[in-house]
């Protein structure tokens, strides 16, 4: 078994897991010295779940193209690993649900203020506090809108627009969300009446676990010109607003997993896990989960604007800003499935990309970017660590040829929630952090030890490998400062 | 009999374990909502039902699970106590359940984590050493 798994290092931070037996491309793991060390231990002590298993087993699915790929946040996951990008041909390839996972476009909101630290440094108990109260957290957590099984269809089709019409933000917000905040051909009727009713309530909310709201400042601009572009800069203050779609994408992921289970048993598509169920993107099962997926990542759209627009709000009250202040410099998912155009060999192909905790990454030109950011490409949001730093990134013709245009979309974890929850008390890390000057609010003080810096790998270690391996490039690092966690 | 939760980087991995296939499948229950709340703290006032067929007892676990989270999400309830019967049928096997619990109610309830889904990671239902273990992964 280890030597199927040993692998050869292309530079400092590429490997390879050569193709052999069932599979029909090879791996290819960007990553720095430790995360190869650490996945080699996991295998070696016989983990049961281990990200080079995992990126093996993506490697023996139909259809897939030019390789199975890890990204320097990588750790296992369940089917695809965490950091997992896999590209399939369309007529020969097959649509995964492990590939997307139950938050369906998970992703990031990332927000502009025209503010310094030093001016809202008197008021950050005060901004903490009316952030914990106007935004949604933790388990079970509801927002204010109500929607009945028809206002869903119509969110499930139309995404961010649909709440901004509900007077939840700006038109010019939707311009800089991928996709405009809308991926088309989200038909409502391949999502469960369940998956609509446990939404009702629950667009405009945060969740818990990983999920957070950061207000942070712009430590350090590393891409003067990209920076600019996107209208970052240094002392500048931020939000960040890290969620996904809620119950809805949940029950998504949960319905399809029975679905594509019955279909691979249909098709009779060989897995080497459970977990890999999937139909083949042009079966009529693999059509209806698509557009199941697109309704999802609508819904997170939506969740994510509403969030928005309850932070702007708070922002223009205490400060006195007018609402276009607050600017939405993007928002971009990292659990998501796309169909996208990409070259090969040299060869243009539409492909079906699955990113599981990555990012689209696309380098400058491409049209998919909103039109200011086309000449540099749309910006990454990394989230890193609440103790730590988040990064905002960009994508690079590199990248486009490596990793079909994909980026990291976090620090990564390193330690299991179990052994983080043993290792850490949520009182210790709120007073560490207090002593580096973020302000904690949260719902769960359990969650709050689980979601440790320490926990997780050293975002400066991840970042470092994206950008030695030429697929991302840094713009900037922001510091928190006030962290809200569910 | 007792419930565990196995080393899992980013999601948790369960064991339910019972001297019956119940026993485990009600104990798997109680590891999910553990997840949730304190289950000491919750009374179990109400109930909620659950009636599923499965091929092999591995998916029927999952469908115990993912049905008792939807329904529980749906009425806002969070669940303490279980009760599991399970039949085997022409091709596989029947589960009828119960779940007992109340309204979630922050002010009161101590909350932990969401839980997004049940996944088919690691999922087995076997007997080791004279006890049945229902094992999953659990998407947190």
């Amino acid at each position: 078994m280890k030597k199927d798994f040993e692998l050869e290092q292309i530079s400092s931070s590429e490997w390879t897991l050569p193709r052999h037996g069932e599979m029909r491309v090879p791996g290819m793991i960007i990553a720095d010295q430790g995360t190869i060390e650490q996945l080699q231990a996991d295998l070696e002590g016989g983990a049961e779940w281990n990200a080079l298993v995992q990126v093996r087993n993506v490697a023996c699915l139909p259809g897939i193209v030019s390789a199975s790929l890890a990204l320097p946040d990588v750790h296992p996951g369940y089917g695809f690993p965490i950091g997992g990008v896999a590209a399939f041909d369309i007529a020969e390839g097959v649509v995964v649900v492990g590939g997307v996972g139950f938050d369906i476009n998970c992703g990031v909101r990332l927000l502009a203020t025209p503010l310094d630290r030093e001016e809202i440094s008197p008021f950050l108990t005060k901004l903490a506090d009316d952030l914990y109260r106007i935004v949604p957290a933790g388990l079970g957590s509801e927002g204010k809108l109500r929607l009945s099984v028809q206002e869903i269809d119509h969110l499930l089709q139309e995404g961010a627009r649909a709440v901004v019409e509900r007077g939840y933000g700006l038109e010019r917000d939707l311009t800089f969300i991928e996709e405009e905040g809308r991926i088309p051909g989200a038909d409502p009727s391949a999502v469960s009446l369940l998956a609509k009713q446990r939404q009702f309530r629950q667009v405009g909310s945060l969740g818990s676990g990983n999920h957070y709201l950061e207000v942070q400042t712009v430590e350090r601009v590393f891409d003067v010109e990209a920076a600019a572009i996107y209208g970052l800069s240094e002392g500048q203050v931020v939000v960040s607003i890290h969620t996904g779609s809620r119950a809805l994408g949940h029950q998504i992921g949960q319905d399809y997993l029975k679905e594509m289970a019955r279909a691979s048993e249909r098709y009779q598509i060989p897995i080497r896990e459970r977990e890999l169920v999937c139909a083949p993107i042009e079966s009529p099962e693999g059509k209806r989960y698509l557009s199941a997926v697109a309704g999802g990542s609508n819904c997170a759209f939506a969740n994510r604007q509403v969030l928005a627009h309850l932070t702007r709000s708070i922002f223009t009250d205490l400060f006195n800003l007018s609402a276009d202040e607050v600017r939405t410099v993007y928002d971009i998912g990292h659990n998501n499935v796309k169909v996208e155009d990409h070259l090969v060999k040299g060869e243009e192909r539409t492909l079906l990309v699955h990113r599981k905790g990555s990012t689209r990454a696309f380098g400058p030109g491409r049209e998919e970017s909103p039109v200011p950011y086309r000449p540099v490409g749309h910006p990454i949001l990394v989230g890193g660590t609440m103790g730590t730093a988040s990064y905002v990134m960009r994508g690079t013709a590199m990248g486009m040829e490596k990793t079909f245009g994909s980026g990291i979309h976090g620090a990564g974890r390193a330690l299991s929630r179990k052994k983080a929850a043993k290792k850490y008390w949520g009182e210790d890390v709120k007073a560490s952090m207090a002593a580096d000057g973020i302000t904690l609010r949260t719902r769960s003080m359990r969650g709050v030890a689980e979601e440790a810096p320490g926990a997780y790998k050293d975002v400066e270690c991840v970042v470092q490998a994206a950008v030695d391996a030429g697929i991302n490039l840094p713009v900037a690092r922001l510091r928190p400062v006030i962290v809200l966690k569910g | 009999m007792p419930f565990e939760y196995l080393d899992h980087t980013a999601d948790i991995c369960l064991q339910g374990i019972g001297k019956t296939v119940e026993a485990a499948f009600a104990e798997a229950a109680r590891a999910t909502f553990n997840l949730m709340v304190d289950l000491q703290e919750v009374s179990a006032r109400e109930v909620i039902h659950v009636l599923e067929e499965e091929n092999d007892l591995d998916l029927l676990l999952v469908s115990w699970l993912a049905t008792l989270l939807a329904k529980s999400s749906l009425s806002g309830m969070i669940l303490s106590r279980f009760h599991v019967d399970i039949s085997k049928v022409e091709g596989g096997f029947s589960l009828r359940g119960e779940g007992w619990g109340e309204l979630l109610d922050p002010g009161r309830h101590r909350t932990k984590t969401e839980v997004k889904g049940v996944t088919y990671a690691g999922l087995r239902v076997f007997q080791a050493d004279g006890v049945w273990i229902a094992q999953c992964v659990i998407d947190i």
